[in-house]
């Protein structure tokens, strides 16, 4: 019988609705799984031991009465900390927030909660969302579970670790470019980032408006598609929720992937791909089709353009949506300077990071008069590019299989001094948050050093279950997603 | 050079950010090696295409201009970093 931090969220939650287990157990035991496995991974910012344990004696409360507690009853669950939490602090993994409490909760957080999870925890990720590998966090180390000197990925790195270490079995991440898919990857877990406007933002710490998602990790496509279901759907709080009905995603999971017809894009098989990464993609594509996909290559030409159209487009988002922290209402104040406007300056220049600093710098030159035509809108048109490659190869393809970068998680500090280096990691993510599409990472093998490696299933809008369902008879035909790393 | 110094220091200012000289340099450096490598997109002819500034097809959902919000004025204020009663303290801004 496995541990009870080993439980996966459809399991936990069985036992605790037929009263095997109590949901203050639950959450004793991931309490007790991330005291013992914190040292060597770091995922969490906050742990709020007394809030979960009073949340999980409710819904046992509630279950003796014999009321239904919802799908994910008694769950523990992990959140990202730019996810805000009533009265339990939200940092974005900044100094500027780092003693700052929301009066609220974001909808995901409460929808999570009515469908009776408890929220064990903040995990760490990079500043503001801004990073692929959580190293540039203010606030704290993660590490990656299957091998401490490398990173988890970003920027939902701590999230990603949390699920694929055990502590819980899923949590809340957000994917602007690559944020939950890569990290995903990188720790070997599943990782769903939902179509733009398929989950409310409403609370949720803003980097890119046009492109910023929120989506789950789990250690199964079924615990993954639970949680989406339990989040998605339209919100009167945030206009961008999109007025569409929320499937039930667990349904057709089963429906196998026969008489499917994938698209492997050439473009995403990029010179100086780890070979390991390849090879254990093609070998999962291989698998699709003999469970009955047709496979079919397929070109986005314009790939090759994304990085520069989403560092260009994300920045002038963030410097945008960054003038907020002004040190006035909430977040780090800087005292000293005689007016207002130089309390602004030193206020950010001491709250902010290295690579927040470069963005918000990137994103107002980007914006700023004579330069607009040749960079934002340039960015803008391109963007209507690589959107159409996608609707061509949708016109053929009912989804698209690719990787989910070009290595394995890379060493801790290997690309911290290059920006540009680091963001080439996101280069097979990007182009789908440009494009607003859905995107499913499920683990696909290992490399010689033992390091996970993810394949990337992209979707039509709004079509999260046919995705889900690719990704399902995948992982049943294979058991590199029952792996785990520290024993 | 695709940036210069002097640039660096208007787009900060235009940012509210205060930047040491070292910072400024590095920034310098980092923003022109970035911007090269975006000259790129200078390849493609975009004069037919319009540009994406989002990718949803319907339009934003309004709700009723209601006030939904509890009064939560005390645990706004907490998070304050200087308050005086009810109100938030900043600098004196006129003189």
């Amino acid at each position: 019988m496995s541990a009870l931090h080993d439980l996966g969220v459809r399991e936990a939650a069985r036992r605790v609705r037929h009263r095997e287990v109590s949901s203050v157990e639950l959450v004793r035991a991931a309490l007790e799984r991330i005291a013992a496995a914190e040292p060597q991974v770091g995922a969490f910012l906050t742990v709020s031991e007394a809030e979960a344990l009073a949340a999980a004696a409710e819904i046992d409360r509630q279950v003796r009465a014999g009321q239904d507690v919802g799908v994910l009853a008694g769950v523990p669950v992990g959140v990202k900390d730019i996810i805000c939490t009533a009265g339990v602090r939200t940092t974005a993994g900044s100094r500027i927030l780092e003693h700052f409490v929301p009066s609220y909760d974001a909808t995901v957080v409460s929808r999570l909660r009515r469908a009776g999870a408890v929220v064990v925890g903040k995990l760490n990720c990079d500043e503001f969302a801004m990073g692929s590998s959580t190293e540039n966090s203010a606030l704290g180390v993660t590490r990656n579970p299957w091998n401490g000197d490398h990173v988890p990925g970003g920027s939902s790195g701590g999230s990603a670790a949390s699920v694929s270490a055990r502590e819980v079995p899923a949590a809340l991440g957000t994917d602007t470019g690559g944020s939950i898919r890569l990290p995903a990857a990188f720790c070997g877990v599943v990782g769903l980032k939902p179509t733009y406007g398929r989950v409310s933002r409403f609370g949720v710490i803003a980097y890119a408006s046009s492109l910023d998602q929120v989506g789950p990790f789990a250690r199964d496509v079924g615990d993954a598609a639970l949680v989406l279901e339990a989040i998605a759907g339209h919100d009167p709080a945030d206009s961008t929720a999109a007025p569409l009905a929320v499937p039930s995603y667990g349904d057709a999971l089963a429906s196998g992937v026969r008489g499917m017809r994938l698209g492997l894009p050439k473009e995403y098989f990029v010179e100086g791909m780890q070979p390991e990464v390849a090879e254990a993609v093609r070998a999962a594509v291989t698998e699709l089709e003999r469970l009955g996909a047709v496979v079919e290559p397929v070109s986005l030409p314009h790939t090759e353009y994304a990085i520069a159209t989403y560092y260009l487009i994300a920045t002038a988002e963030a410097s945008s949506n960054l003038a907020r922290y002004d040190g006035v209402r909430y977040g780090l104040r800087v005292a000293g300077g005689a007016s207002l406007g130089e309390m602004y300056e030193r206020s950010r220049a001491a709250g902010f990071g290295a690579e927040v600093k470069r963005r918000i710098m990137l994103g107002t030159y980007a914006l700023s008069a004579g330069y607009y035509d040749a960079y934002y809108l340039k960015a803008q048109q391109v963007r209507t590019l690589i959107r159409r490659d996608f609707e061509q190869a949708f016109a053929r393809c009912d989804a698209l299989v690719t990787p989910v970068a070009p290595t394995t998680a890379f060493r801790r500090g290997e690309k911290t001094d290059d920006p540009l280096t680091m963001y080439l990691s996101d280069i097979l993510t990007i182009s789908v948050n440009l494009a607003g599409l859905p995107g499913l990472v499920v683990p696909c093998g290992f490399d010689r050093a033992g390091l996970p490696i993810g394949l990337q299933v992209i979707g039509r809008p709004f079509d999260e279950a046919t995705i889900l369902r690719i990704g399902a008879a995948y992982e049943q035909a294979s058991d590199w997603h029952r792996r785990s790393p520290l024993r | 050079m695709a940036i210069t110094r002097d640039e660096v220091r208007r787009v900060a200012a235009l940012a509210r950010l205060r930047l040491e000289p070292a910072e400024e340099e590095r920034l310098t450096a980092d923003l022109d090696h970035i911007l090269e490598a975006f000259e790129r997109l200078r390849a493609l002819d975009t004069s037919a295409v319009p540009p994406t500034a989002h990718v949803e097809d319907f339009s934003a959902c309004l709700r009723a201009d209601e006030v939904l919000n509890p009064p939560a004025d005390e645990a706004l204020l907490a998070n304050a970093p200087a308050r005086d009663g009810r109100l938030f303290r900043v600098p004196k801004i006129i003189e």
